[in-house]
């Protein structure tokens, strides 16, 4: 048994990188912290920086990469924000660095728990980002992830996000590779154009005007046009020696659906077994899972989800005075639909409330009586304007 | 693509953001340029106070470190060097004063070009 941020843990020490520059923070400080206990038992052979801020940590990592090493780090909330002026830096400089996301809710108000809203707003910092459901799935992302970030055609950094305390903390059945198979698949990392090459020197990032800088974020761009074919044979390699495949969406009792939730993360298992309820009472449920949500799988989406009766969209963080992040891209992957798809987005989980059975079952009790108004819903939020069920949590 | 033919589409430049050395000489800085130093060899001393302290390294010299004029490839007009001169040999002119005289130095092409950027 163990739990997502261990299991992170361990599969960095199968795979040794180079480099992991770190400054913890709840939930994901048991990474870091794991870690730090496998460098100084000399388990690794990795060099373990310890710096002053995430913003150092985020800045160290990307320097170690672009010289060469494999780098990996960890970081969650207010931690991830600090480094946000890093990030966009970091896929710039095609540096496949694979950070360990533990969601958390950003302050303020401080809290520990989980939402997606510190990821959220990293969405366009040109990095992948895959949301894994359960600590199995965090393990095995981490060791696909590095094949995938560090592709010749990718170049990329990845997010591997997982939910604060539901997943990181909780303890679970995991099957890990043995260190051979894992360090055989993940390989060695051949950087173009290291800094550390001193026979063939190199700058990054200097001073570009209009005339240039256009043409190399079009170039920065296809990394991520690339990811969907590599994922693909990067995955179905890893799915070979685990006997476990994951796609970029997973499509659970989607195709009779009438009805389909859209989810990501943990509240997944929440969605799946509310539809299991109600297939066995006879309503066609279904639940589609997005995993990887950078670059955005809107194909898949719409294969999913066209020509359904209903869709609710449900969103783990919110884009205040906007339409939510998942709730967004699920209704653009819809525009192309030649027959109208009703959404219907809601927001729920922020700071770590529930999500309950019930709570899934009014969402699908909402799209099966065709409950469509325009505006969000609030699930489990305490609304004077609410129905009185709707109030208790 | 418009412009010389010597700048690269998207599917060419290196990735991440790489480039390869010794940019900066083929950026022409002096494009910049809103005000011109003019020097007055009567009155230069040759006491290398301007060469010492000017930013774009645009003050050139003779074999013997004497002050033969000012690179204006890359003089950003920013004054330092009239600033510092103990001899008066220095004042700052209007770029618009010589409209009908262009730079000596023009090997660049505009203020952002960095002439082979990528390399060859």
């Amino acid at each position: 048994m163990t739990s997502g941020n261990l299991a992170f843990a361990e599969a960095m020490r199968q795979i040794n990188p180079d480099v992991v520059a770190a400054y913890p923070i709840t939930p994901s400080t048991e990474i870091p912290m794991k870690f730090a206990e496998f460098v100084a038992d000399g388990r690794v052979d990795t060099e373990f920086i310890a710096v002053e801020s995430e913003h150092s940590a985020i800045t160290a990592c990307v320097g170690a990469s672009v010289s060469g090493a494999r780098v990996m780090t960890a970081s969650s909330a207010n931690g991830v924000a600090l480094m946000h002026e890093i990030f966009p830096i970091a896929a710039a400089f095609r540096a496949p660095i694979v950070f360990g996301l533990v969601n958390r809710s950003l302050g303020a108000p401080v809290n520990i728990h989980c939402d997606h809203s510190d990821s959220m707003p990293e969405r366009d910092s040109g990095w992948i980002q895959i949301y894994c459901e359960d600590a199995q799935e965090v393990y095995d992302t981490v060791i696909l992830s590095v094949r995938l970030a560090e592709h010749p055609d990718v170049r990329t950094p990845v997010f591997i996000c997982q939910d604060g305390f539901i997943t990181s903390h909780c303890y679970e059945p995991v099957e890990f590779l043995s260190d051979e198979a894992a360090r055989g698949f993940a390989g060695t990392y051949e950087r173009a154009y290291p800094l550390l090459d001193v026979d063939n020197p190199v700058s990054y990032g200097s001073f570009v005007m209009s005339e240039d800088y256009f043409e190399i974020k079009r170039n920065q761009i296809e990394g991520l046009n690339n990811v969907p074919r590599v994922y693909g044979e990067t995955m179905r390699e890893l799915a070979a020696l685990t006997g476990r495949e994951y796609g970029a969406v997973e499509r659970y009792m989607t195709d009779d659906a009438d009805y389909v939730v859209v989810v990501m993360s943990s509240a997944t298992g929440v969605a799946k077994d509310v539809v299991d309820s109600l297939r066995r009472e006879g309503v066609r449920a279904g639940c589609l899972r997005v995993r990887v949500f950078r670059p955005f799988p809107a194909d898949e989406v719409r294969e999913a989800l066209e020509g359904k009766l209903g869709v609710a969209v449900l969103d783990r963080s919110a884009s205040p005075g906007g339409v939510a992040p998942l709730a967004a891209e699920v209704k653009s992957a819809l525009y192309d639909c030649e027959t109208r798809v009703p959404v219907k987005d809601y927001i729920f989980g922020l700071g770590g409330r529930d999500f309950f059975p019930s709570d899934a079952r009014r969402v699908f009790d909402d799209l099966s009586s065709g409950n469509f108004e325009p505006g969000v819903r609030y699930i489990g939020l305490r609304d004077k304007c609410a129905a009185a069920e709707e109030c208790v949590i | 693509m418009s412009g010389s033919g010597l700048l690269k589409c998207w599917q060419d430049v290196p990735p991440g953001t790489v480039t390869f050395g010794a940019t900066s000489r083929e950026v022409e800085t002096g494009l910049w340029r809103s005000m011109r130093p003019v020097l007055d060899a009567a009155k230069c001393v040759s006491c290398l106070k301007c060469w010492l302290q000017c930013p774009d390294a645009s003050i050139t010299t003779d074999s013997d470190a004497r002050v033969t004029g000012i690179d204006f490839f890359f003089c950003k007009g920013c004054g330092v060097c009239a600033k510092v001169c103990p001899a008066g040999a220095i004042s700052m002119c209007p770029e618009s004063d010589f409209l009908s005289a262009p730079a000596e130095a023009s090997r660049g092409a505009s203020p952002g070009k960095a002439g082979e950027l990528f390399g060859a």
